[in-house]
């Protein structure tokens, strides 16, 4: 045990400490120059940056939109899995190995697949659709990502196919005696049962998303070669420019420190209200076969 | 009496295959199917382009009129290969065990020992699961380089030996399956709790140790944020990760068919892990999601 409260005094409780200060410093990592304190100056110099609301607007849209549809997507493919009788374990491997990937050789992947003149556009072009410029286009940048997104939703399938298989047989046996249709049977077994994962799903998407860089970075990178991966951040015209990605320019590009530690700060306490609120709004819609827990 | 109800109630599930059943099952099949190209396609062409001529790559055509298999060597000189494969190594296999030595631990103290604060305890590690690692990456950048540990692997692997929350977590939930009769018995015959731990609960919690362990493992393999904040300057500590990203930013950075070649390598070992461990892997997915 005491190897890891020491470990949590080093990695967890001084570094969240020393954030908290920092942020409210004009401290500069690096830099020998004296240290100020400066109250809320960078907060307030954040709330004032329109940088600083791009990457809040583009992390919304992300968590929003990206989120809910990954859990659809999530389900839909854990239905398939489970409707299948015969080789569902060739199917479920299929599903869930892009979610064990590592994200930069993935990000390589979905960039060129979705080069404007690229594999995917070709193919759309065979069937009479001229394809978007995906990554290099504003408008499609973050659709890209979404589809990177839906592409390793893996881990969370699996969680659906466990909540799913087990929903008791006799339920649908009853509802079958009922003469409930498929739809029925799924509005009013499946979904209640499984519920606590679409409440799991929920909650660490949005925690994940809520962090969203790797993704993002290295895919401005790949889509904009000429300049170097700090430079490329946000690209196309700032549509990838996350929450996140700001942190990381703002203390690891400019080692504006203390606007970083603000900005983190900031963060922790959204990411720590929205999962409250969260947990507290999820005990009208959850429903957990062992009754309250 | 009773035995004819219930066979006249099997009767109707040994029904033989109409042609109703052979339908749905072949429909299912279909959308199975069309759901898995879905996933196939981007490997796919990961696979096609890494055997192409750099033109073939750029300009989106869809199959390549000779092989290029030299690629895949081209790769070794493109980038420092070798050596980032080394780091990556390095980087995995030890902080897999420092994570694996340092958590069981503390997942048998927060499941199996009664003490004052432990379910505070378990509310922080909770909690440090949450924490975004934005968080703590200023202030920890600051320490590693007054320590000089910038641009070497200490940071990455050091500390993994202190105990991961998400590892903790799994294990702890695992632990508790484990029925306290067993623990308690060795404890009334006089076992410590470190034979306890090592002698009983190990060898039960296997498949839970093999999940953490496995994790631990990828998540070093996959690992990019950390990489780039404490090596990224440094050539001689990178791993693949921000190698392949500095392929990218490189003279070969328009080398589609280098690039998907060595994403192919880099992620070759992840797919053999991942097919001859895949029960570790949906077991150790579900034990963190479904049992809360």
């Amino acid at each position: 045990m005491s190897p890891f409260l020491v470990g949590l005094a080093l990695f967890v409780v001084y570094p969240v400490g020393a954030t908290l200060y920092y942020s409210f410093t004009d401290y500069k990592a690096g830099s020998y120059l004296p240290v100020h304190w400066v109250g809320f100056e960078n907060y307030r110099g954040l709330f004032q940056g329109s940088i600083f609301w791009t990457s809040v607007r583009n992390t919304l849209w992300m968590v929003l939109i990206t989120v809910p549809l990954q859990t659809i997507w999530a389900i839909f493919v854990a239905w398939v899995v489970i409707r299948v009788k015969r080789g569902s374990a060739i199917y479920r491997t299929i599903y869930f190995l892009p979610a064990m990937l590592p994200i930069v050789a993935t990000a390589l992947a979905f960039i060129v697949m979705l080069n404007p003149v690229g594999p995917l556009n070709g193919l759309l072009a065979k069937i009479g659709i001229s394809g978007p410029g995906w990554f290099g286009d504003p408008q499609w940048s973050k659709p890209s990502l979404l589809l990177m997104g839906l592409w390793t939703v893996g881990n969370t399938m699996i969680l659906f196919v466990a909540g799913m298989l087990d929903v008791p047989a006799y339920y649908y046996e009853a509802a079958d005696l009922d003469g409930a249709n498929a739809w029925q049977k799924f509005r009013h077994i499946t979904l209640p049962g499984i519920s606590p994962v679409i409440f799991f799903s929920l909650l660490t998407g949005m925690i994940y998303t809520f962090q969203y860089f790797t993704e993002a970075f290295v895919a401005s990178g790949a889509a904009n070669p000429t300049l170097s991966s700090n430079d490329s951040i946000g690209y196309p015209q700032n549509s990838l420019l996350f929450y996140s990605s700001e942190i990381y320019r703002q203390g690891f590009d400019y080692f504006q420190t203390g606007v970083a530690a603000a900005m983190a700060w900031l963060l922790f306490v959204v990411v720590f209200i929205c999962t409250v609120i969260f947990i507290r709004g999820s005990r009208r819609w959850v429903y957990y076969a062992g009754g309250t827990r | 009496m009773t035995a004819v109800a219930s066979r006249a109630a099997l009767a109707p599930r040994r029904r033989p295959l109409t042609a109703r059943k052979v339908l749905y099952s072949v429909g299912n099949h279909a959308i199975a199917i069309g759901v898995a190209l879905i996933f196939l396609l981007p490997f796919l062409i990961c696979v096609v382009t890494s055997l192409m001529t750099q033109t073939e790559a750029g300009t989106g055509a869809l199959w390549p009129k000779h092989l290029q298999w030299h690629n895949f060597s081209d790769v070794f000189t493109a980038m420092p290969f070798a050596r980032d494969l080394w780091n990556t190594m390095l980087y995995a296999g030890l902080s897999m065990i420092g994570t694996v030595i340092s958590s069981v631990p503390v997942a048998y103290a927060l499941s199996r020992l009664a003490w004052r604060g432990r379910e505070l305890m378990f509310m922080v590690v909770l909690g440090s699961m949450m924490l975004p690692p934005q968080v703590t990456s200023l202030p920890l950048y600051v320490v590693y380089s007054q320590l000089h540990w910038v641009d070497s692997l200490k940071p990455l692997i050091i500390p993994s030996f202190f105990g991961d929350a998400f590892s903790i977590f799994l294990l702890r939930q695992f632990f508790l399956t484990i029925p306290s009769e067993i623990t308690e018995a060795a404890r009334v015959d006089g076992a410590g709790e470190f034979k306890i731990l090592l002698r009983i609960v190990v060898p039960m919690a296997r498949p839970a140790i093999a999940a953490v362990g496995l994790f631990a493992f990828l998540y070093a393999w996959n690992d990019f944020y950390n990489p780039l904040l404490y090596t990224g300057n440094s050539s001689n500590s990178q791993t693949l990760a921000v190698g392949l990203n500095t392929l990218v930013k490189s003279a070969h950075q328009s080398a589609y068919q280098l690039q998907m070649a060595a994403s192919l390598i880099f992620l070759a070992p992840v797919v053999l892990l991942f097919f001859f461990a895949q029960r570790v892997f949906v077991e150790g997915v579900t034990l963190t999601g479904v049992k809360g």
